[in-house]
């Protein structure tokens, strides 16, 4: 085995130097930059240059983009953005959606994938179904959505009546804005989560299955002692992803009330769509990229958490 | 034997809860849709009747006559499929290019480079958004295909997928090539993209339905019909339509209806990729 790992040859090229390591070819030979040049052009333009830019923007206290100057180096933008009761509440409600509404997705998600795994008949039937709003457009759902909530039309508030519910104004009671985002965020993240425990499932090698099956063992063993720690990664992976999704929450708003305020009075305003209000409707630059900078803290520390936690936690094969 | 008939008894219920939950999930997924398509079918009043109705009375198809007449879905349309088009190739062209670089090159400065694009996955696009508005907007891009597509180009997402597929090409393959006097520029195209054609079109269909469902991007940079994708066009229309919700839905049908034929068409695929790449964005 080592020695095979350790098998290098060569061929000799006109110019280049070909090696071959590991069962891998290896070309020594600047054209490399060239193939690597268009993606890098664009990545430094509107990735690296952009995100260098609002880092530095964030420090200042007035600034203006026209002329890219600042005035004011220091904290002070952070500071108002974090003392703003209008960011408070798009953190609250970040959170609310992040907090009440992955668990649910994941939740729904993991149960409706089991169903669907565990099926004989129909498995690809149901698939493709539940996948189906992840390819719909966002804001043609949301319009939809709009009419669902509405409280005099709406089929939600039929549905709740049936209970003996009274009707709720879903999209203009403050009161009830976020749950409302939240049931469409929902709605629109089941579809990709279904896909990807599937997608874990079927990951599992049947043999364990089968030596359960040889041991007699119960469903229940079988689901609490193979299924549940095997899956855990994809669990732990697809809440991650469901979480960091969540923080990002802007779409499925503009798809609700419009790019314009949040609902009324901004009441279903996330941490995201403060960032575009700052910048497009009041056009305070230094605030609105203050407010990313915060933002792009709370990405990298959930991002060190799930390393951190994945690492102890979660069983991998 | 009692026992076991009894067992397998539990068993055929057990069964029918399973199909019975899966169709009621189902029903939750596909209420909003169908809703939508019965509502484009009803008249304004049936639309607006207390309490809402099921079904229209008598299928009003003339509703997607008046809806088609108030907004230029064509060119919507055309918008829509440009940009999905051109955007799509381009991104795939360079993900390509890039991934066939770390799989058979080595050249100083590789693995940093390999970081910072490893590093653009975990950068939330929605931070980038501003600056490269100001970007556009300098560049004077703004209402122009160029301002929609080039910044969406820098997504290092596709590149790792690729590379995992072009590395396992075998090797033995570029030798034979060399032989054949193939040099890089053609081992990539004769050989590496024809053996992974599976990985590619998986990437160039999830590329086509982001672009074509993108709306928060080409909202910021548009302001004139002329370069509107249909999402846009859709809110377009919905001002003009305001309050009737029979047309708004006729409308709204009008944007799903390709994307769910494309859906139906490539169903197995866009399952299959969605699944092995996870997610993007």
């Amino acid at each position: 085995m080592l020695s095979k790992l350790k098998q290098k040859r060569s061929i000799k090229g006109k110019r280049s130097k070909v090696v071959i390591e590991n069962g891998q070819i290896s070309v020594r030979s600047p054209k490399a930059y060239l193939y690597l040049l268009p993606a890098v052009i664009v990545l430094v333009a509107f990735l690296f240059y952009p995100l260098i830019k609002i880092l530095r923007m964030g420090f200042f206290e007035r600034y203006v983009y026209i002329t890219s100057t600042g005035t004011g180096f220091g904290l002070s933008s952070i500071k108002h953005v974090l003392a703003d009761p209008v960011y408070q509440l798009a953190l609250k409600n970040t959170c609310f959606i992040v907090f009440i509404g992955v668990p649910i997705t994941v939740g729904l998600a993991l149960l409706i994938a089991i169903l669907i795994n565990s099926l004989t008949k129909g498995k690809g039937f149901f698939q493709c179904a539940y996948f189906l709003p992840y390819v719909t457009s966002i804001y043609a759902v949301g319009i939809v959505f709009k009419w669902l909530f509405h409280s005099d039309y709406g089929y939600i508030n039929l549905f709740i009546k049936i209970f003996g519910a009274d009707a709720v104004h879903w999209l203009t009671d403050p009161k009830y804005v976020v749950l409302s985002v939240t049931l469409f965020t929902i709605w629109n993240g089941l579809a990709l989560k279904v896909i990807l425990f599937l997608a874990g499932l079927q990951k599992i090698d049947k043999q364990y299955y089968q030596a359960a099956k040889v041991d007699g063992t119960g469903r229940l063993r079988v689901f609490s002692k193979i299924t549940m720690p095997l899956l855990s990664p994809t669990i732990w992976m697809v809440t991650m992803i469901s979480v960091i999704h969540a923080f990002k929450t802007y779409s499925e708003i503009v798809a609700l009330y419009g790019s314009d305020a949040a609902g009324p009075g901004n009441s279903a305003i996330t941490v995201i769509f403060y960032i575009y209000n700052m910048f497009f409707t009041k056009g305070q630059v230094h605030y609105a990229a203050a407010a990313a900078l915060i933002f792009l803290i709370i990405v990298i520390g959930l991002t060190a958490i799930q390393k951190i936690i994945s690492k102890r936690f979660v069983y991998y094969v | 034997m009692g026992s076991f008939e009894k067992f397998k008894m539990l068993d055929r219920m057990l069964k029918a809860v399973k199909y019975l939950l899966l169709i009621i999930g189902a029903l939750f997924v596909f209420v909003p849709f169908l809703w939508m398509l019965s509502t484009s079918l009803k008249t304004g009043a049936e639309s607006i009747s207390i309490p809402p109705t099921l079904l229209p009375a008598n299928a009003q198809w003339g509703n997607y006559v008046q809806a088609w007449g108030v907004a230029p879905w064509l060119l919507y349309f055309r918008n829509t499929l440009i940009i999905a088009v051109v955007g799509t190739t381009l991104l795939v062209l360079i993900s390509i290019l890039s991934a066939y670089a770390f799989t058979i090159f080595s050249f100083p400065g590789k693995k940093i480079i390999f970081m910072l694009y490893l590093a653009t996955m975990m950068i939330p696009s929605e931070l980038l958004i501003i600056q490269n508005y100001v970007t556009v907007t300098k560049l004077g891009w703004i209402d122009s295909f160029r301002g929609i597509i080039i910044p969406t180009l820098a997504n290092g997402f596709y590149i790792f997928m690729l590379r995992e597929y072009f590395m396992q090409v075998p090797s033995s393959l570029f030798r034979a090539a060399k032989v054949d006097g193939c040099g890089t520029w053609g081992y990539l195209w004769k050989v590496m993209v024809p053996m992974s054609k599976n990985a590619v079109s998986t990437i160039a269909i999830l590329s086509f339905i982001s672009y074509w469902n993108s709306f928060v991007w080409p909202l910021m940079v548009t302001n004139t019909d002329a370069h509107r994708v249909l999402s846009i066009g859709l809110m377009q229309f919905n001002y003009s339509v305001s309050s009737e919700v029979h047309l708004q839905m006729a409308g709204t049908t009008i944007v799903l209806l390709p994307m769910v034929i494309f859906y139906i068409i490539f169903r197995k695929k866009i399952v299959s990729g969605v699944a092995k790449g996870g997610i993007k964005g």
